[in-house]
């Protein structure tokens, strides 16, 4: 099986070498897995999946995502732009923009073809159930919408891997099911491998496989 | 969704803060065409009293102001004898006090001079202006606050002139002179047979250089320049026109400073969305081009500001009634591209620091920023 995501001995300080969060990290995700990253707060999950994306350099060891190595720049956004999704535990979604502007984002940022972006747009929409609400704006949305409106946007480029930090953890009981629903079914419906980083077992339980993640190192996985 | 969409949402949600970067740039923009225009309209009129019907002036080399020039008045019998000078004119320029009147401009003239043919008599007439005669031509302003009329006399300098006529002339500085003829003048300020300029109009199917030719071999103190020259050449006008840039300069400065305060409250007060910006894609370049994006269109908003304030402040000026002829506003197409191109470099050098500091945030620690 093609290897999606390679984390080979990967080490991430901060502090100038004070404070270690990553210690040795190696694993891999095939293409189309669902992975949970599981662990305690502060033993590197976010961390992990920020050198993953590129938005965190590493101080030494080997990542690749979708055959390139992320080292370089240019290598890195070419990645955000084509091959990575990312969803935060908080939508980020900008306020003064409505829902579908923001989810447009993505195609400023690699200049795609606005009809191309409004036909994905609205295909997002009606699957994550928000497309009544594109035209509105962000502040006049509730909490499962907005996050459903960062799934949109994390998705219009049609990344192979998703990477989601916490993506239900702000989120009400009720609706952090939905949106996990959601993010299972719009993932696996599309064949596309997905990493997220939760401390809810219950949810890390529903994923393919569980890896678990104690100060900076892997511990153990569950299949 | 665009680049510019992005840059326009993110000045409209700040309004207030894109009002006052906006505002800094206008007030740079406006005081410099202002000062730009006024002193342009100064340069303008100045040149005019020279240009009477003359396509060149004659004045001593190397002096830094007209009124220390000092000419052979028998230069002007050499000049109308040559067969390339249609007319010539000595013009004598002082300064006279008056009653109350500390400063008022006094042209020594003859009664040939074209001037008083222009201007529009409203006492008196050209008959009682004679060059033997001691008799004044007050300009209209001039004649208001020497409060004097035709047939009257007027206590100028050291003596008492009979006044010959009033004229309106178009000129803010003539419609507020005195004209005298010019050997009273001379006598007047002990310059006996001098004056201070000699204006010089061409005879048909001669160039200018023939005069200037001329001057070099019979008189070497002497210089006689196009009149489009003199005023390129003539220090006192440099001196006006640097001021006034230099002046404009200073404020778009500031104006400058205010473009950069704003932006980087804007960068500090978004740095999160910066952050998203770049896990969407968004290059390092991208970032910049937005923050430069948004320099330029609140320095775009404050150029037509100022340009809108500086006219509406000229054009109130030059219709106060004390002000007429004296504020004759020149904003033109190099002034309004002048202030285009520096509010554009301000609004540059404003959003470097900004547009570098967005484009170098690292969106993991941005995204963690509290």
């Amino acid at each position: 099986m093609n290897k999606q995501v390679l984390v080979e001995d990967v080490w991430k300080s901060f502090d100038r070498g004070r404070i270690e969060v990553l210690k040795g990290v190696t694993f891999t995700v095939p293409k189309g897995e669902i992975v949970a990253l599981c662990g305690t707060s502060g033993c590197g999950k976010s961390t992990l999946l920020n050198v993953i994306s590129g938005l965190e350099e590493v101080d030494r060891g080997k990542i690749r995502v979708a055959g390139f190595d992320v080292v370089e720049e240019s290598t890195r956004i070419d990645l955000l732009r084509h091959h990575i999704g990312y969803v935060f535990q908080f939508h980020h979604l900008m306020p003064d923009l409505t829902l579908a502007e923001n989810c447009l984002v993505p195609l400023i940022a690699t200049g795609g073809q606005r009809a191309d972006g409004l036909a994905r747009l609205h295909e997002l929409a009606t699957a994550t159930g928000v497309e009544h609400r594109l035209g509105q704006r962000v502040r006049e949305l509730s909490g499962g919408e907005r996050q459903r409106g960062a799934l949109v946007r994390s998705l219009m480029n049609d990344p192979e891997l998703l990477l989601c930090d916490e993506p239900t953890g702000a989120l009400d009981e009720k609706n952090r099911a939905k949106v996990f629903d959601l993010l299972l079914d719009l993932v696996r419906a599309r064949g596309r491998t997905l990493v997220l980083a939760t401390h809810d077992l219950e949810l890390a339980l529903r994923c393919d496989r569980t890896v678990k993640m104690r100060d900076g190192r892997i511990e153990g996985e569950v299949r | 969704m665009s680049l510019w969409h992005m840059i326009f949402t993110n000045l409209r949600r700040h309004r207030v803060r894109t009002a006052i970067g906006a505002t800094g740039i206008a007030l740079g923009v406006a005081t410099m065409l202002s000062v730009v225009g006024l002193l342009g309209g100064a340069v303008k009129m100045f040149e005019r009293i020279l240009r009477s019907d003359s396509e060149m002036v004659v004045f001593e080399k190397n002096v830094s102001d007209l009124f220390f020039s000092n000419v052979p008045v028998e230069v002007v019998e050499e000049l109308e004898s040559q067969p390339f000078v249609k007319e010539a004119q000595p013009v004598l320029f002082t300064i006279i006090t008056a009653p109350d009147r500390p400063v008022v401009t006094c042209f020594g003239i003859r009664a040939s001079d074209g001037r008083l043919k222009k201007g529009e008599w409203l006492q008196g007439g050209a008959a009682q202006f004679q060059d033997d005669g001691e008799g004044v031509v007050l300009g209209e302003r001039a004649a208001e606050f020497l409060n004097a009329r035709a047939g009257g006399k007027i206590e100028l300098g050291q003596g008492t002139y009979p006044v010959a006529g009033v004229i309106r002339m178009e000129n803010g500085f003539e419609n507020g002179g005195v004209f005298m003829p010019l050997l009273a003048c001379q006598k007047a300020f002990h310059n006996e047979a001098v004056c201070s300029v000699i204006t010089v109009a061409l005879a048909d199917g001669h160039e200018s250089s023939e005069v200037k030719e001329w001057m070099g071999k019979t008189h070497e103190r002497l210089t006689a320049l196009e009149n489009e020259e003199f005023s390129r050449s003539y220090s006192q006008f440099k001196i006006m026109k640097t001021t006034a840039w230099v002046v404009g300069g200073c404020a778009f400065l500031l104006g400058g400073l205010s473009v950069t305060n704003t932006m980087i409250l804007s960068v500090f007060g978004r740095i999160k969305e910066l952050a998203i910006a770049r896990v969407c894609g968004f290059s390092r370049g991208q970032v910049a081009r937005m923050i430069f994006g948004e320099s330029l269109l609140v320095s775009a908003l404050g150029t037509v500001a100022g340009w809108g304030l500086s006219s509406g402040g000229l054009f109130v000026l030059s219709r106060i009634p004390q002000l007429q002829g004296y504020v004759e506003p020149r904003i033109g197409w190099q002034e309004v591209a002048g202030a285009m191109t520096l509010a554009a470099l301000t609004a540059f050098a404003g959003a470097l620091y900004p547009a570098w500091y967005a484009a170098n945030l690292k969106p993991a620690e941005a995204l963690r920023f509290e």
